[in-house]
């Protein structure tokens, strides 16, 4: 169990208590209650239907695709799915709200409660904690308001408006900044690996808002605020800094902490108090009288459970049940992009703890020099599959596989062509090595000398010389072998 | 030859088919006897150039052969119903001016089958109202009047108002309505019509401006029960458009049509007979009751347990709905927009809305958001949703015992427009009879019963089981052969 | 329970509705009015009954997950969206300014 992060005040330390309400968009092609497109980065008011505009008369009708994946990401960890559950409508006015109501899920939400194991420790995976997961519903998202492309206007897009929402909230179980990252990190693994939400945090596919209170040890829970729309994991943390220290200080010098809502300044990495917001809400939740309630079958559940695919920690106990280490495992299934292409890797027949060290190493430095990623990874699991095999039954040894996967980058070519065209098979020719070995001892009577009064460090230097002689291409284990014996 | 303008939806689709007349000729003079109408204030944009299109077109179509369903018929619509590239106002301030680039479903399956639009009619406004005296665009006038040697003008009924008064004024055929809580029923019943108000979801709401979408429902009115079996089958249907539409296949109820009721029984509800109601009405259905009977029904007693606490409950979940579907209009995409000096986003929200809707609107939304609001949800707007249950099972339990249910359909016979207007409870009691049907989703319909002592028409109400308009239509059929009734407002406008 | 005037205000205040002390004070005995008539509904014993949710038995139908498959209910009508707009700027909808 990871440890309370106390807060250091005036007055001693402070725990901080910590709930976050996450807004993932559910990919889909089309909205949750209209036809409209909700692809990133279109112009102004082009995606949107008369529906999203709230015209007169419109009426929603919900996205099969949208029930469908916040059912998926509801059994991803592991929480009740409902098989009832109900639309309402928020009522409030506000420029980027067309109808006047938000339709979401108050009363009967679609998935209840659930958990998720988090490592806030990163050098530390078997440091976990449970975070308890409230509730999933699903919602539309606003429209988008611009402020600064009129003096006295703003101007509203409406492309977001009516694009589908699961609002996935936890329960105050975090207790530092450091567990609210690890708690997105996983969330987001979780929501990709499902493929409900692509996880795009800086196209706002995932916004957070933050729930902070502080308190003495062993206090009742203290007032929180909420903190509104916070789009990355590192904002996350530090506003999370940010207010648990503004609500301490505030606390300390005789304030008291008003519940509200709060906005995160990234340039200042400050909080502050949401102007539009300040009115008493009164949202005046109600069911949606143009939907029925949505009623799942055991088929529609089936299909929901039958399609989900191997999630990270149930791959990440394969990886170490295959021998992979627990650093290897950690990184690879981290993305659902390197654990795909990694699995697909594993089908080639490639030996999981060298193809891990490989692909962690040597995939993972060259995907960072060129700047790729594994959506468009220069070579396939196949192609790296030929190369650790070539490594595995000897034909190369692993210094020459390094040359021949830079080869393989540079012309895409096989490997099994490279080592054949450019003559890198490492021989095992013991006649060709004992020759060059009696060179380099010849050579370095005054080391060998050395070596045998009892610096036996120095046999690396005589490997690594015949090594050098022999281009590279020597099998390592004989070279060892022959060494030792010439050493005697 | 009659006089064009006394055909009926049937007559002229036949005799158009037949060759008597050309469609052209029926537009024209339907378009007259409106231009001509003004003094009755039926309706709020008239569009002989809509009408008079699609009657070349079902000429044309008559010519190569290739005739629809209700082709060379034009009619009235309501202006609740959104008509691409026409005016659509819901009879308020706040959509003056506003101009869909969109179709309403109903109205589009009219036009596909050949109907043609004679105008957009006056209503009361966003549908609010049972006397068309809340239309921002003036009253409705009937073309009835007291034969008490008065000259007081009386309501048409609401909130379709201008489309009954259009219909008892030979300005149309037929005409679209709406009913919530009884807008087609009431209005028909005030001006010696008809009007069927189907199950609820067999006409798409798409399109049609929203007062409360629980109760929300398209239907015609028209001078008889043929034409209004005539005219629902091209307006219902399965949409994929509208949530709660009902995926049923339409029904052939024109051709299934038979006032011969043997083997049917009909419930009489004790609870509808109203302590100190007006004689007239007590006595027309009684004699609505025998016609029943001599077509061969067997009458029977049935209750109603919760029948007074329909219309609370109504006037707590339609306002509610309303407080929430009327958000939208708000100034910022279409309609009014009214922003004072220096006025910030909420400001001009507070004026747009306080400026676009009339008073009645403005009552409802208040008393909407009232019992939504926090601390008060419970206690009535889930307590009304649990009564409507209750009013639900009532009607479910009666169908146990009988087919149809016989009431009359408002507790009076028209008023004078203005008698109403200081009370609103008042005026709200006069769909005591209509709003339980609504709050059940049953078809429900009124037929001309009667004339009362002053000469005014009296409706009758028949209600059916959910999906069973042809026993509502049939039972319909029954009283208008028997009631024989062919009086009509003698013309003054 | 009787409302009183500050509470006519505040639900105007919550409904966007503009009003002036006369049209508070008026509004006050109407919805006084109304309130108490529909109050009688407590004396109905709902025990054990459920809300009404659908008026008549139906099943919430859900759409297949395509782009602008209906016309109507899809996109790509920015001209139709903005045809109405009370002030349309560069294909946005212009409200007075908006600080967060």
């Amino acid at each position: 169990m990871t440890t309370t992060t106390r807060f250091k005040g005036a007055t001693g330390e402070w725990e901080v208590v910590i709930g976050l309400e996450v807004h993932a968009q559910i990919s889909t092609n089309a909205k949750l209650f209209s036809g409209a497109a909700t692809a990133f980065g279109a112009e102004p008011n082009t995606q949107v239907s008369l529906v999203d505009a709230a015209m007169p008369g419109m009426l929603p009708v919900p996205n099969r695709e949208c029930i469908r994946q916040a059912v998926r990401t509801g059994m991803a960890i592991e929480a009740q799915i409902n098989k009832y559950s109900r639309f309402d409508r928020k009522n409030y006015f506000y420029a980027d709200l067309p109808q006047g109501y938000q339709i979401s899920q108050l009363y009967h939400p679609i998935v209840g409660e659930g958990r998720l194991e988090i490592s806030p420790d990163e050098k530390d995976p078997s440091d976990t904690k449970i975070i308890g997961i409230e509730r999933i519903h699903v919602e539309q998202d606003a429209g988008k308001l611009m402020h600064d492309q009129h003096p006295t206007m703003s101007y509203v897009d409406l492309n977001r408006s009516g694009v589908a929402l699961m609002e996935i909230v936890s329960k105050p179980d975090m207790s530092s900044p450091e567990e609210a990252g690890a708690y997105l990190r996983k969330l987001r693994s979780i929501l990709r690996y499902v493929g409900s939400c692509d996880g795009n945090m800086e196209e706002g596919s995932m916004r957070a808002d933050v729930n902070v209170s502080v308190r003495k040890p062993g206090e009742p829970l203290g007032t929180r605020t909420e903190t509104k729309n916070v789009n990355s994991v590192r904002f996350v943390m530090v506003a999370i800094t940010s207010e648990a220290f503004r609500q301490i200080e505030l606390i300390e010098s005789g304030g008291k902490v008003v519940q509200e809502t709060r906005l995160f300044d990234p340039a200042t990495n400050r909080t502050r108090t949401m102007r539009s917001k300040e009115d008493a809400h009164d949202y005046r939740y109600f069911p949606d009288p143009d939907l029925l309630p949505l009623e799942l079958d055991d088929a529609f559940l089936a299909e929901c459970r039958d399609s989900l695919p191997e999630l990270p920690d149930a791959k990440r106990a394969r990886y170490l049940a295959a021998g992979i280490s627990a650093y290897n495992a950690d990184v690879l299934t981290a993305e659902v992009e390197s654990a795909l292409w990694f699995d697909t890797l594993l089908e080639t027949g490639a030996k999981p703890a060298a193809a891990a060290n490989w692909v962690s190493s040597e995939l993972f430095g060259a995907l960072n020099r060129l700047g790729k990623s594994f959506e468009d990874c220069p070579v396939t699991p196949a192609q790296a599959g030929e190369l650790l095999g070539l490594v595995a039954d000897g034909t190369i040894s692993g210094t020459i596989a390094k040359a021949v996967f830079e080869k393989m980058l540079e012309s895409g070519d096989a490997a099994g062509v490279i080592v054949e065209r450019d003559g890198l098979k490492q021989t095992s020719d013991t006649g060709a090595i004992e020759a060059e070995i009696a060179k380099i001892l010849t050579a370095n009577a005054d080391k060998v000398e050395q070596y045998k009064g009892g610096k036996e460090a120095l046999f690396g230097f005589f490997v690594g010389q015949t090594m050098k002689a022999m281009q590279g291409k020597a099998n390592p284990q004989v070279v060892n072998e022959l060494l030792k014996k010439a050493l005697g | 030859m009659t006089e064009l303008t006394n055909l009926k939806v049937a007559e002229i689709r036949d005799g158009h088919r037949a060759g008597d007349f050309s469609a052209v000729e029926v537009a024209e003079a339907f378009s007259a006897n409106v231009a001509a109408a003004k003094a009755l204030n039926a309706f709020i944009v008239e569009t002989p150039e809509h009408a008079l299109a699609a009657a070349k077109a079902a000429d044309a179509d008559r010519a190569a052969g290739t005739l629809k369903p209700l082709s060379g018929v034009p009619i009235g619509m309501k202006d609740l119903f959104c008509t691409d590239g026409v005016q659509t106002t819901a009879a308020s301030h706040m959509l003056e001016g506003f101009v869909p680039r969109y179709e309403s479903t109903v109205s589009a399956k009219l036009w596909d089958a050949g109907c043609g639009m004679l105008g957009k009619l006056n209503l009361d406004q966003f549908a609010m109202g049972s006397s068309n005296e809340t239309s921002y665009f003036g009253n409705v006038i009937s073309p009835w009047k007291r034969k008490d040697g008065g000259n007081a003008a009386l309501a048409p009924g609401g909130s379709s108002g201008g489309s009954s008064s259009a219909i008892a004024a030979r300005l149309c055929p037929a005409a679209t309505g709406t009913d919530t809580g009884g807008s087609i029923r009431q209005p028909a019943a005030f001006t010696g019509i008809s009007g069927i108000k189907p199950t609820y979801g067999r006409c798409s709401r798409w399109g049609i401006v929203a007062f409360a979408s629980s109760l929300d429902q398209a239907g015609p009115m028209a001078r008889d029960v043929k034409d209004c079996a005539i005219m629902l089958e091209t307006m219902a249907g399965f949409d994929p458009k509208d949530a709660t539409s009902l995926n049923m296949a339409v029904p052939n109820w024109e051709a299934a049509l038979s006032s011969d009721l043997k083997g049917k029984k009909v419930g009489i509800p004790k609870e509808y007979r109203l302590e100190g109601i007006d004689l007239d009405i007590d006595a027309m259905w009684d004699v609505g009751i025998a016609m029943l009977k001599d077509a061969g029904a067997e009458v029977v007693e049935i209750s109603l347990p919760h029948t007074k606490y329909a219309l609370p409950a109504y006037y707590i979940i339609a306002p509610a709905e309303a407080s929430s579907n009327l958000a939208r209009y708000d100034g910022v995409r279409y309609g009014l927009r009214d922003l004072p000096d220096g006025a910030g986003l909420q400001d001009m929200y507070a004026a747009t809305r306080a400026d676009g809707f009339g008073p009645e609107v403005k009552r409802r939304i208040m008393i909407g958001t009232y019992v939504l609001s926090a601390g008060f949800y419970d206690a009535y707007y889930t307590q009304a949703q649990k009564v409507r249950t209750l009013i639900a099972r009532d009607f479910e339990a009666a169908f146990g015992a009988c087919d149809v249910i016989l009431t009359p359909t408002a507790p009076s016979a028209a008023f004078g427009l203005g008698e109403k207007m200081a009370d609103p409870l008042a005026m709200y009691l006069n769909d005591v009879f209509a709003v339980p049907a609504s709050l059940a989703g049953l078809p429900a319909m009124s037929v001309p019963a009667a004339l009362n002592r002053e000469g005014l028409p009296l409706g009758l109400q028949i209600i059916g089981k959910a999906f069973d308009e042809q026993g509502v239509l049939n039972a319909g059929l029954a009283i208008e052969e028997r009631a024989g009734f062919t009086a009509r407002a003698e013309k003054w406008w | 329970m009787a409302i009183d005037q500050a509470t006519v205000r505040k639900i105007a205040s919550l409904a966007r509705i503009a009003i002036s002390d006369a049209e508070a004070a008026a509004m006050e005995g109407e919805l006084n009015g109304i309130l108490g008539w529909v109050e009688q509904l407590g004396e109905v014993d709902v025990t054990g009954v459920e809300p009404m949710t659908a008026v008549i038995p139906n099943q919430l139908r859900l759409r297949d997950d395509v782009i602008d498959a209906d016309p109507l209910t899809g996109g790509n009508r920015r001209d139709d969206v903005l045809a109405n707009a009370p002030a349309a700027m560069h294909g946005f909808f212009g409200v007075p300014k908006v600080i967060e």
